[in-house]
């Protein structure tokens, strides 16, 4: 069988030869008949990125590969970058590469295959700031207490700046406020929103601002998602609390931002206190403070108090000593005192039998009998008469 | 005077006041050092009080000149029915 065929191939005498070019084109004729449009899905292998711009890779599963090729021309368009391993659609058709002989898929469209496009980006982007120290606790501004004017970067007419407004009116009516109007979706939104919080900075009026918008679809929040937005929160001195309003998933912008509200209004709730609060609590301090010198004084004024006592009491043992040695001493003074006279030459004349002292001569008449005391001794006398 | 007063931020502010009452309240000091620290407490207080009591709100949005600098205008907002209106002026 196989030498008859071999047989009839020789004696064939009208053979057609085909130049290497030839069946080149043929066999690229075919494939491009067969497969212009086709949709593959596979895993990116051996992925080279050529300086010209276009990317080479393989497409794979567990038993094949495809050599394919997607020109700088298509994969401008891609918005997350590919990298080994990735599982991805690719739309394109498949071709003869001639120079090589070889058959690959010329990549029109690529689509990562499971998670969105979006999605893929997201993660990327974030892993690249995460690395480059964007989202480290350490770097990130303390938000201060009680702000002196509040920053607000958002939509103009957004329900969000609305919201935030109203809870500043509510915690802090007098708290002051500036609004730096901006796009926050669409293209040219995160360069917007970038270019207010740089301005912001620069103006340096505010000590604080909140950044944000309402909430919305994936696509409606991207802008959060930029790249240009996140270097410009990571470079802000002024401390950035990010308030997109979205419950589950968390923006580039949050992991940035030196604090994470979830919706607006939550912003404006954490970025200034109640200020009733805090005045019960000024009020409260400053009564605990008269309160607690108060009683220091009341203890001072006991101390005081008791040493005062302590004291009259000392003084008035050291009187009372002092009196009775005073009296003592005059008592011994009058005891001695007529005696020093009469030693003088004085002396001391007594009426008799009542022993009064005699100062008048009208207290004694003729016949009287008189003592008379002198410094030594006594006299007995008889009044003849007086005068 | 005023002006070194104005940069202490209220929380430190603040931070001080509840700093004195605890020492005062702890009562370890001397007569003389509690009456600085309540002269200080009092201070402090009545700095926290005047940011408290100050101005009038102030919410202002900020528009481009011609000149292409950005200026602060006082903002009003317009479709609200409450508290928009009730900033004075």
């Amino acid at each position: 069988m196989k030498t008859i065929l071999l047989k009839s191939e020789a004696e064939h005498v009208d053979r057609q030869i085909f130049s290497v070019s030839d069946l080149t084109r043929n066999i690229r004729f075919l494939l491009e008949q067969n497969f212009s449009g086709v949709w593959l899905e596979g895993e990116i292998s051996n992925f080279k990125l050529h300086t010209s711009g276009h990317m080479y890779f393989s497409m794979k599963d567990e038993e094949a590969q495809i050599q394919c090729v997607m020109f700088r021309r298509e994969n401008s368009g891609l918005r997350f970058s590919i990298e080994e391993g990735m599982k991805v659609l690719c739309f394109g058709r498949v071709s003869v590469y001639p120079i090589r002989g070889q058959y690959q898929l010329y990549v029109e469209r690529l689509e990562p295959k499971g998670i969105g496009e979006l999605q893929i980006r997201f993660e990327q982007l974030k892993e690249r700031l995460r690395k480059e120290g964007f989202f480290d606790e350490a770097r990130k501004k303390p938000i201060p207490y009680l702000p002196e004017r509040i920053g607000i970067v958002t939509s103009i007419d957004g329900a969000a700046l609305h919201d935030i407004l109203n809870i500043l009116d509510r915690r802090f009516p007098t708290i002051p406020a500036l609004i730096y109007p901006v796009q926050v979706q669409g293209a040219g939104a995160a360069g917007s929103i970038a270019k207010a919080i740089g301005d912001l900075n620069e103006l340096r009026t505010c000590d604080v601002m909140i950044v944000g918008r309402g909430g919305g679809s994936l696509e409606d929040l991207w802008a959060f998602n930029e790249e240009i937005l996140a270097r410009a929160i990571f470079d802000s001195k002024i401390p950035v609390i990010s308030a997109v309003g979205h419950e589950v998933d968390f923006l580039i912008a949050d992991f940035v931002a030196d604090l994470r509200a979830p919706t607006p209004s939550a912003a404006a709730e954490l970025v200034v206190p109640l200020k009733e609060e805090l005045e019960t609590q000024v009020l409260d301090g400053k009564a605990r403070a008269a309160q607690a010198i108060l009683s220091i004084f009341e203890v001072e004024f006991q101390r005081v108090d008791e040493l005062r006592k302590n004291l009259q009491s000392f003084v008035g043992t050291f009187f009372k000593f002092q009196k009775e040695r005073f009296l003592t001493l005059v008592g011994k003074l009058e005891a001695l005192g007529p005696l020093a006279t009469l030693r003088r030459g004085f002396s001391v004349t007594l009426k008799l039998p009542d022993g009064k002292i005699v100062r008048d001569s009208s207290q004694v008449k003729a016949g009287d009998n008189l003592r008379t005391s002198l410094s030594k001794g006594y006299i007995l006398s008889q009044v003849r008469h007086t005068g | 005077m005023s002006e070194q007063q104005k940069e202490v931020p209220f929380e430190t502010a603040l931070k001080k006041l509840e700093g004195v009452v605890q020492n005062l309240e702890n009562g370890d000091l001397s007569l003389e050092e509690a009456l600085k620290q309540y002269e200080e407490g009092v201070r402090m207080a009545d700095l926290c009080q005047k940011r408290l009591s100050e101005a009038e709100k102030r919410v202002e949005v900020l528009i481009k000149t011609d000149a292409g600098k950005l200026k602060a205008v006082p903002f009003e907002e317009n479709k609200e029915e409450g508290t928009g209106k009730k900033k004075k002026k």
